[in-house]
């Protein structure tokens, strides 16, 4: 397969689209800017496509194909190239990429139709594409980080697109900022492994290949406070991405954007990244349970603390965006306990419903002409009829209904988080807020459906009287990702359920995906946790407690990768396939219950704008997002301009420093005779005066020397 | 390899500037047209030095040398290394654009700007390929003169305060060294007494308190044309008060003389004291990369933020020099150049908008993006090398420089790295008022966007910063050979001098040397 050696193309063909568009200025008619964006995206698939063709034709332990382009910087022992990377992991995130941004490039084609920015829009959107790609295929480190950053400036651009707004240019900067935080501390963390690395082992490498290897035999000798700091500062940057606590402030905000950007870059791909990053160094997160715990914990308390959010919306997008923060809360969830294919099989089923319900809002908001407020839509279905089709698929598959997408991805989480398999660090109290989760998700998510395609109609009259349904460029790609949304789970069908169709080897997407993410060390948990001390210490001195027993185990593990997935049937039998059974009950029938509140609420029971007395305490609080923004506001952004301003500038350079300045020239000018002329400009009278001065100290000097 | 390149383009440029004093009038596109044409000349010509430039030598090239007062053992010496190769040729490179800048916003005196301009390039591409001290010092001073006219003459409002400022900063510090210059002259050997940077370098003997002073004497000349915190508050107003090229040719050329110096002059002459200063000086040019970029974001002129910006990016440079080590050195090296590129892209920016609506304040702008896009454009592509967004200019330096502190020390490249933060702060802030939201004012109603001249002026820049952020190896690699020399030497010579017993009670008493690890041996 001659595209297995060529992965450089997958970005290239959208910066090339970018490149046309961005350099032509508005000068190609919409018709061809459209068709530029459109066709360099759909090139990258067809590209990915054939890739994975490729790989598949490989043996699983043999999926590794690099290409190096050039050496891009180069300096004493550091190195690191241009070079690109298929493996499992990074072709099922290129095909997701490539794929659900082709669909919603199309889509854009009819959404932005009237908008007078339409050729920088893909410009814009193609060199998101572009950089996205570079992120997932990169095989280094610091690639990665292009992409990284790359992906932040185009969100950048893209939630500012309309700057003429404040809020929009507002919420771009906030992303961008924000993101920068999380970036710090994936840079301290690229800083940190270059360095213990190299200096425990010899190898000086950012590239995965070498690092995996350099880890898997050294893991005892770097220590497990290496790995530990390494997860957390790359977790910061994971939480900036991915929008997750305490950095996620950024999100909500970003659904000034276009609705297929928050579409595209919001929910399907970006933000995800996170989720993506911390898969690929799976290889360093499973040396340390400490990080993992962290991971785990924290997607844990945003899945329920963005839930809750969610609830209280009347922005359609700003449900969305609380329900894709808390959904990638999900992810990391699943990560976080070590099933690190269940988190990347739900990046990938979340980016086909939530793509969906986001393209399908927009459709809605496109239909409303421009308006997002749910109090002001209701019974919408008949309008829009292939709009509410899709997004009813889409809603079922979030909610965790048996037989979509979600259930599927969501169920292996679940499971995987309540740790009763024992093959990762799940624990049931994850899985109790998980379950806590996926009743609210049923529920907010129930709730924008029956506001918007249901009860009666609060659609204002000019509104009303254009109210159509989207045109076909637009219909098409929400039909698609409803085939994606509904059918798209049944490549990782969970083992168990597999069983019961007498389906071996039922999940395939783990399957795939096992020789590229590393697995938890079962006996006894991996390394044992011990201080970060040890890491700091490890770091200077390359000495730590060697685990030679569990090292080579998992350095055997990896080197045998291929053959995969075996290892787990065995849990399925017994109590494990009851207790899975039960775990899966359970959480489906709290999902039904959400529907079932939000039926009572919304359809039964009669819609009011605002809520009962009795609630209405918490509901503002909450409806206000707990007041973070006014509490970052507070502490971080007017504390350091204050301080900046009014005292690092107006007391400490002027008064202080130049006072100072000012005061020693007055003192020259009086020993130096001159009489004053401060600010007639005459510099020899200054000159004299500080030249008298400089040679009386030299003078002074040179006898101390003496 | 001995060439003659580098004298003649040092002296193109002045033959050109008395040239220009012949001319009839003082007005006048011819007078323009024979400075840009000069410039451009030495452009190309200086081309031979980078296309002649060996990679993989770490020592001088293109060296001339002719005796010159040969009594007292001052010779006419140039010839440049990885460490000044791009400085010449960043000068060179930016002239024929600050030349063109100048077109329409320089009106008056025509005559005397260009040929300020002219003898300014001399002096900068002198400092930088001298290789003998008074040669150095003659150019270094001769730099001066031009500056602070062009900032008194052709100035904005405080521009006399500003230009004395500026001369009397920089004299305190520059004096200073002279004399440093000449005690060092006296401490040679007898017989070999000479004023060759290289030959003092390896015959000078100091003892440990009398490096210490002359460091100090020589960092304060450098630190304050750096400038590093605390000795930066000349800049500000030279850059608020300084016309457009005086601006550009200040951020993107004279204050890398500062940070040459440290690299060429200060560290490997006094390694011993130097090392001694390390952490002072380290923590000196972290404090500059988080205070410039603090108060860089509260500047309501956006040409002072630019000069603070300064103040942050230098410390970036200054703190990669003092880790070391070869990430942190080139990426030092490295970093100059990108600022000279960043930072006088954005100060030909400004110009452009002050050309036109006579006003720097950020609250006289917004949303011009709508009015002119192109120049929306090309400022966001240089407000990203300015924070250092991958794939730009900006990124490599300040990536090697973060790199090599964090070998170094971790604290401090902790603390460094919130720079990286701070930048888009302040860049993105100060672009968002300026470019977005809706025209308020009337009068930015009808700006129009670049023109062809602006175009010449801008795509150059632009193509060094994607050239830069692409493919940094065509510079590491001409770079990195002579930092590593630089490393070595001063490892070298600060292991023999710590057997000395003045340094070493110098030392105790400072207990300032730190990395055992590398110093003990």
């Amino acid at each position: 397969m001659a595209m297995l050696e060529k992965a450089y193309l997958v970005p290239l063909f959208p910066l090339i689209g970018f490149l046309l568009n961005g350099l032509a200025g508005g000068r190609y008619s919409r018709k061809l800017a459209g068709l530029i964006g459109c066709t360099t995206i759909g090139l990258s698939f067809l590209a990915s496509l054939s890739a994975f063709a490729g790989l598949l034709g490989l043996p699983a332990g043999e999926r590794v194909v690099i290409s190096h382009v050039y050496s891009w910087i180069t300096a004493g022992a550091f190195n690191v190239d241009l070079a690109f990377r298929f493996d499992p992991l990074s072709i099922v995130m290129a095909l997701v990429v490539s794929g659900v941004g082709f669909l919603i490039h199309v889509y854009s084609v009819g959404y932005m139709h009237d908008d007078p920015g339409y050729s920088r829009y893909f410009a814009y959107l193609n060199l998101f594409a572009a950089m996205m790609l570079t992120l997932v295929l990169a095989d280094n480190l610091l690639l990665m980080f292009v992409g990284w950053e790359g992906v932040g400036l185009c969100s950048y651009l893209l939630i500012g697109f309309w700057f003429e707004k404040k809020t929009a240019a507002d919420a771009g900067k906030k992303a961008f900022i924000v993101n920068r935080i999380g970036d710090f501390g994936f840079l301290l963390g690229i800083f940190l492994i270059f360095w213990t690395v190299g200096r425990t082992t010899g190898v000086w490498t950012l590239a995965f290949g070498p690092l995996r290897d350099t880890i898997a035999v050294n893991a005892g000798l770097l220590g497990v406070g290496f790995f530990t700091v390494t997860g957390l500062l790359m977790f910061l940057g994971a939480t900036g991405k991915s929008a997750q606590l305490p950095l996620y402030v950024w999100l909500p905000d970003a659904m000034e954007g276009p609705t297929p950007v928050s579409a595209l870059i919001h929910a399907a791909t970006m933000v995800t990244a996170g989720v993506y990053m911390i898969a690929r160094l799976s290889f360093i997160y499973v040396h340390s349970a400490t990080a993992l715990m962290v991971v785990a914990v924290v997607g844990a308390a945003t899945a329920l603390f963005a839930a809750t959010m969610g609830t209280a919306q009347n922005d359609i997008k700003r449900v969305l965006a609380y329900s894709t923060i808390s959904q990638l809360g999900y992810m990391f969830m699943a990560v976080g306990v070590g099933a690190f294919a269940a988190g990347i099989f739900h990046l990938m089923t979340h980016a086909f419903f939530k793509a969906l319900l986001f393209l399908g809002a927009g459709s809605v908001i496109h239909a409303m002409s421009g308006e997002q407020d749910m109090r002001k839509m209701g019974a919408l279905r008949k309008a829009l009829p292939l709009t509410y089709g899709t997004m009813l698929v889409a809603t079922l598959a979030i909610a965790g209904i048996p037989g979509l997408s979600g259930f599927f991805s969501k169920d292996e989480i679940l499971w995987k988080a309540s740790g009763l398999d024992g093959s990762g660090y799940g624990h049931m109290a994850l899985w109790v807020i998980g379950a806590l989760t996926a009743a609210m998700t049923a529920f907010y998510m129930f709730r924008l459906f029956f506001l918007t395609f249901f009860g009666e109609s609060r659609v204002s009259k000019e509104a009303g009287s254009r109210l159509h349904e989207s045109p076909r460029i637009m219909t098409v790609p929400l039909v698609i990702l409803a085939v994606l949304a509904l059918a798209g789970g049944y490549i990782g069908v969970p083992q168990v359920i597999g069983d019961v169709a007498g389906w071996e080897h039922s999940n395939k997407f783990a399957e795939f995906l096992d020789p590229s993410v590393a697995r938890t060390v079962e006996h006894g948990g991996a390394l044992h946790e011990g201080e970060l001390h040890a890491g700091i210490t490890g770091f200077v001195t390359g000495t730590s407690e060697v685990f030679a027993s569990d090292e080579e185990a998992l350095h055997h593990g990896e080197e045998t990768g291929g053959s995969a997935v075996a290892h787990t049937d065995a849990h399925h039998h017994g109590d494990h396939t009851k207790q899975e059974w039960t775990l899966m009950g359970i959480s489906v029938l709290v999902a039904l219950l959400g529907i079932f509140a939000a039926y009572r609420i919304y359809i039964a029971g009669r819609y009011k704008a605002e809520p009962d007395e009795a609630y209405a305490g918490i509901h503002k609080i909450v409806y206000r997002k707990y007041y973070v923004d006014e509490i970052y506001d507070r502490l971080f952004v007017r504390s350091l301009v204050g301080a900046s301003r009014e005292f690092f500038w107006k007391v400490v350079d002027v008064k202080l420093i130049d006072g100072l300045v000012n005061g020693i020239a007055a003192l020259f000018r009086s020993l130096g005779g001159a009489v004053g002329r401060l600010h007639t400009g005459f510099v020899q009278n200054y000159a004299f005066g500080v030249i008298t001065g400089v040679i009386l100290i030299a003078w002074y000097v040179f006898r101390i020397i003496k | 390899m001995h060439s003659s390149v580098l004298p003649v383009i040092t002296f193109l440029p002045l033959m050109a500037a008395f040239f220009i004093l012949l001319l009839p009038g003082r007005n006048g596109g011819v007078i323009r047209a024979v400075g840009l044409i000069a410039t451009l000349l030495t452009f190309l010509i200086s081309l031979k030095v980078l296309f002649g430039f060996v990679p993989g030598e770490p020592g001088m090239q293109f060296t001339t040398e002719h005796p010159w007062i040969p009594e007292l053992g001052i010779s006419f010496s140039m010839g440049i290394d990885g460490i000044s190769l791009f400085l010449v040729l960043l000068t060179t490179f930016l002239m024929p654009i600050t030349m063109l800048s100048s077109w329409k916003a320089i009106d008056h005196k025509v005559k005397e700007f260009t040929f300020f301009m002219l003898l300014m390039e001399c002096g900068m591409i002198g400092v930088f390929a001298s290789l003998d001290m008074v040669l150095f010092y003659v150019f270094w001073e001769l730099i001066l003169i031009p500056m602070y006219f062009l900032i008194g003459i052709w100035g904005g409002k405080h521009r006399i305060y500003a230009a004395v400022k500026f001369f009397l900063f920089t004299m305190a510090g520059s004096v200073l060294m002279l004399a440093g210059i000449i005690y060092i002259y006296f401490q040679m050997p007898d017989g070999a007494q000479s004023f060759s940077i290289l030959q003092m370098v390896e015959t000078v003997r100091l003892t440990g308190r009398e490096q210490f002073l002359l460091f100090a004497a020589f960092a304060l000349a450098f630190a304050i044309k750096v400038p590093m915190f605390p000795f930066h508050t000349w800049l500000p107003d030279a850059h608020v008060e300084a016309p457009t090229a005086g601006s550009v040719v200040l951020a993107a050329i004279l204050l890398k003389m500062g940070t040459y110096g440290f690299l060429r002059f200060a560290m490997p002459l006094f390694p011993g004291a130097c090392t001694a200063f390390l952490p002072l000086l380290m923590i000196l040019s972290v404090i500059g990369i988080i205070y410039g970029a603090w108060v860089a974001m509260v500047q309501p002129d956006v040409k002072k933020l630019v000069a603070f910006s300064s103040v942050s990016h230098l410390g970036f440079t200054m703190l990669g020099i003092f880790v070391l080590n070869t990430q942190g050195v080139t990426g030092g090296i490295l970093q100059m150049i990108n600022h000279g590129i960043s930072t006088g892209a954005l100060f030909l920016l400004v110009g452009i908008i002050y050309e036109r609506r006579h006003t720097r304040l950020i609250e006289d702008f917004g949303g011009l993006a709508k009015v002119m896009p192109a120049f929306a454009a090309v400022f966001l592509i240089i407000t990203l090398s300015s924070i250092g967004l991958p794939g730009t200019n900006g990124f490599v330096g300040e990536f090697l420089i973060l790199l090599g502190a964090f070998g170094k020390s971790v604290p401090y490249a902790v603390f460094a790295s919130t720079g990286v933060i701070f930048a888009a702060v302040y860049m993105l802030w100060m672009y968002q008022r300026v470019m977005f939201g809706t025209v308020k004012n009337e009068k930015n109603k009808n700006l129009s966007d670049l023109d062809l001249r602006e175009y010449l002026v801008l795509v150059p820049m632009v193509l060094m910063v994607f050239w830069i952020g692409l493919f940094p190896n065509y510079f590491l690699r001409r770079i990195e050979p002579s930092a590593e020399l630089f490393l070595q030497r001063f490892e070298s010579r600060t292991a023999l001098l710590q057997n000395e017993q003045p340094l070493r009670e110098i030392d105790q008493k400072l207990v300032l040397v730190e990395d055992p690890e590398k110093w003990s041996e």
